[in-house]
């Protein structure tokens, strides 16, 4: 072979956050392959230190604009886990609900405006506009229908308020929550609308499969987003409370993002590491979705990542909606919320939009923080993404320097990485 | 007549701000119509160094980022600032809190020392270079930023409030939160944000930064009438780009 490549992608586009593709091939010989983060580290472990455990949730948020609402929960039940403090079923319920609202948010944005554009050979989804005016509108709805969704419960679209140690500072009115119903009903149509765009340019998913450890959230009861045991692909089994000795986090030279690994050189989370370990437990319009693409557990190409997006956000609003008929039948109580801190260190995880995200803090008896620890899903994506790399890139190398870079560009989307976080949020004690 | 260039870019921060833009839905097929995105990295796979509008997001963590924001200055006929980030430097600026050496040795142990995982203190965009316009808040509003954009494009000059928070909550007849014993911002807080976190019940903690010549006096006769000092009011401050004592 002759092939020789030089591609050097400085700052990906149309993903959240700064990374880097580097690869280098002369005559046939790969010299080098890499998935770079540069981006620049924001230390918030070090910055929550003294911080009271009732504005924990409001600084950790910051971290990611796009799962803000994860990291507020997470840090809210790791708290709440340090301190010993109960939420009531209908607060766990409302929570979930908020948490779904993200999901649904995230994964339309990434399906609607970072990911398909690629298919339709586009980029961005504003060349589009013109071309697939309905289709667009569609994508643009479901996203309303999910922020103010996210803004009804959260108090705000972005880095919610609502969330704190003990329940909810304010909850929607029944008669919100009857409207909320009536537009996540609408919002089924349209996700099948947009399932059918995606579908008919399906054939445009590339074809590449690796063998992977999926880890994620496990619970006997739900297909789970919000709590469970740490489950593997193969086979094991972690508490949460376990999680430094899943994530094994590492520093590596070509990134300010941490890495992780558990029983092989890497590991994957996200839509596709949760469909793969609780396919069963989706609602059968879900399941047909995922039929629809031949998809089945134990899928291991990468690209279809952003299939599994689209299959749980059916989900996700169909179980909503059998939620919120759930607190209606029961009616709603307004709970006024009063917390005091105590000395304790605790444990929490909750699956972002990207995957399983865990949060641990330690507090005083003021209830001042002392010490934070925190791992976030694209940090645990990214030595995955390399290994993916180092096997696609030999695979298709023959097909010119231009494809391999759109099918390397396309592999980083597809995990929907949010770069930011994942340099954000970087642990205290790591084994090397 | 050609339209406006605009350019987006981000530096340190959670790209919330960004979100608020594709957040606009519908109506950023209106900006779309009378201004050209020309570079807008998570949204648009498009570069470009030619551009009139450059709005900043994110707060100035690093020499290269110094370097890199007065380059984009320099190309940019206007230079706004997006967000708390941008305006006052935001949440990243806790990190000015503490003795930066052992802010990375907390994160990354060890492996502290290697050179790509240097930080320098946390700066606001104008303690870098000359910003013309701000767009406050955390995340900024969209409504807001959609109209300082329509506002520039139109070549008038966007009207920020100049009174605290507590007049739109007032408005709301929104019940006091200090009545609720919350450390409430609300008296010392620039408005524009429709006071949307006491309005869930929730304090204001300040991401809009100070008003212009802020009350300082009601704001003392407020925390005196409840039984604290300004000192408990300050540790709630700190967390958006207040002054950077050290907090432990």
């Amino acid at each position: 072979m002759s092939t020789t490549l030089n591609i050097n992608v400085k700052h990906v586009t149309r993903i959240e956050g700064h990374g880097n593709i580097v690869v280098n091939a002369k005559d046939g010989t790969i010299e080098k392959i890499q998935w770079q983060v540069p981006e620049a580290p924001r230390f918030f472990e070090a910055m929550v230190r003294g911080r009271s455990y009732e504005d924990i949730q409001i600084i950790v948020s910051r971290i990611c604009g796009i799962c803000s609402i994860s990291h507020s929960l997470v840090a809210t039940k790791a708290v709440e886990d340090a301190m010993g403090i109960e939420v009531s079923e209908q607060t766990d319920l409302i929570r979930l609900l908020l948490h779904y609202s993200e999901q649904l948010q995230s994964h339309v944005l990434h399906i609607g405006y970072l990911a398909v554009p690629d298919f339709f050979g586009a980029t961005s989804v504003v060349p589009l506009v013109p071309v697939a005016t309905d289709a667009v509108k569609t994508i643009i709805r479901a996203h309303r229908v999910a922020n103010a969704w996210s803004d009804l419960i959260g108090g705000r679209t972005t880095h919610p308020v609502t969330i704190k140690p003990g329940g909810f500072s304010a909850i929607p009115t029944a008669q919100q929550f009857k409207e909320l119903k009536d537009n996540l009903t609408e919002v089924m149509t349209d996700l099948g609308t947009i399932a059918e765009v995606v579908f008919s340019v399906a054939d445009k998913v590339p074809q590449f499969e690796r063998d992977t450890e999926y880890v994620s959230l496990q619970n006997p009861d739900r297909y789970s987003f919000y709590n469970g045991d740490i489950v593997s692909s193969d086979g094991h089994t972690a508490a949460v409370s376990d999680w430094q000795n899943v994530a094994n986090e590492y520093v590596v030279e070509q990134s300010t993002a941490k890495w992780a690994k558990w029983h092989r050189d890497s590991y994957a989370v996200g839509a596709l590491a949760r469909f793969n370990n609780n396919a069963d437990q989706l609602t059968d319009d879900a399941k047909a979705i995922a039929a629809k693409f031949g998809m089945e557990k134990g899928c291991c190409n990468p690209y279809m990542n952003t299939i599994a997006q689209l299959v749980e956000s059916v989900h996700i609003v169909q179980t909503s909606i059998q939620i919120i008929d759930q607190l209606l039948t029961k009616g709603l109580t307004v709970e006024k919320v009063k917390t005091k801190p105590k000395a304790g260190k605790g444990n929490a995880a909750i699956e972002a939009p990207r995957g399983i995200l865990f949060h641990q803090y330690e507090f005083d008896a003021k209830g001042n923080c002392v010490a934070a620890d925190l791992c976030i899903p694209t940090n645990q994506n990214h030595a995955n993404i390399q290994k993916d790399f180092e096997k696609l890139v030999p695979e298709i190398m023959d097909e010119g320097e231009d494809a391999v870079r759109q099918k390397l560009e396309m592999l980083v989307r597809a995990y929907d990485p949010c770069v930011s976080c994942s340099t954000h949020m970087l642990d205290v004690k790591f084994v090397r | 007549m050609t339209k406006p260039r605009i350019a987006i870019f981000d530096f340190a921060c959670c790209e919330g701000c960004q979100l608020q833009i594709v957040n606009l839905e519908e109506d950023i097929l209106s900006l779309l119509a009378v201004a050209d995105v020309v570079e807008w990295r998570e949204a648009i796979s498009d570069q470009s160094d030619e551009y009139d509008i450059a709005i900043i997001e994110g707060s100035i963590t690093r020499p290269e980022d110094e370097t890199r924001l007065k380059d984009i200055r320099e190309k940019a006929k206007v230079l706004i600032a997006m967000g708390a980030c941008a305006t006052m430097g935001g949440v990243n600026k806790l990190k000015n809190n503490f003795d930066l050496n052992e802010v990375k040795e907390c994160v990354y142990a060890d492996d502290a020392e290697m050179p790509h995982l240097n930080t320098a203190m946390t700066k606001a965009v104008d303690e870098v270079v000359t910003v013309d316009f701000k767009i406050h808040g955390c995340p900024m509003d969209k409504a807001e930023f959609a109209y300082i954009v329509r506002s520039l494009l139109l070549g008038k000059t966007p009207e920020i409030p100049e009174y605290p928070v507590c007049v739109e909550c007032k408005a709301k007849g929104n019940p006091c939160l200090w009545e609720d014993e919350q450390l409430c911002l609300g008296p010392v807080i620039r408005a524009g944000c429709g006071a949307r976190c006491p309005s869930s019940g929730f304090r204001c903690f300040g991401c809009r930064g100070y008003v212009d010549n802020p009350n300082v006096d009601a704001a003392k006769e407020v925390v005196d009438k409840y039984g604290l000092d300004i000192e408990d009011l300050k540790t709630k401050m700190v967390l958006f780009g207040s002054t950077q004592e050290p907090t432990v």
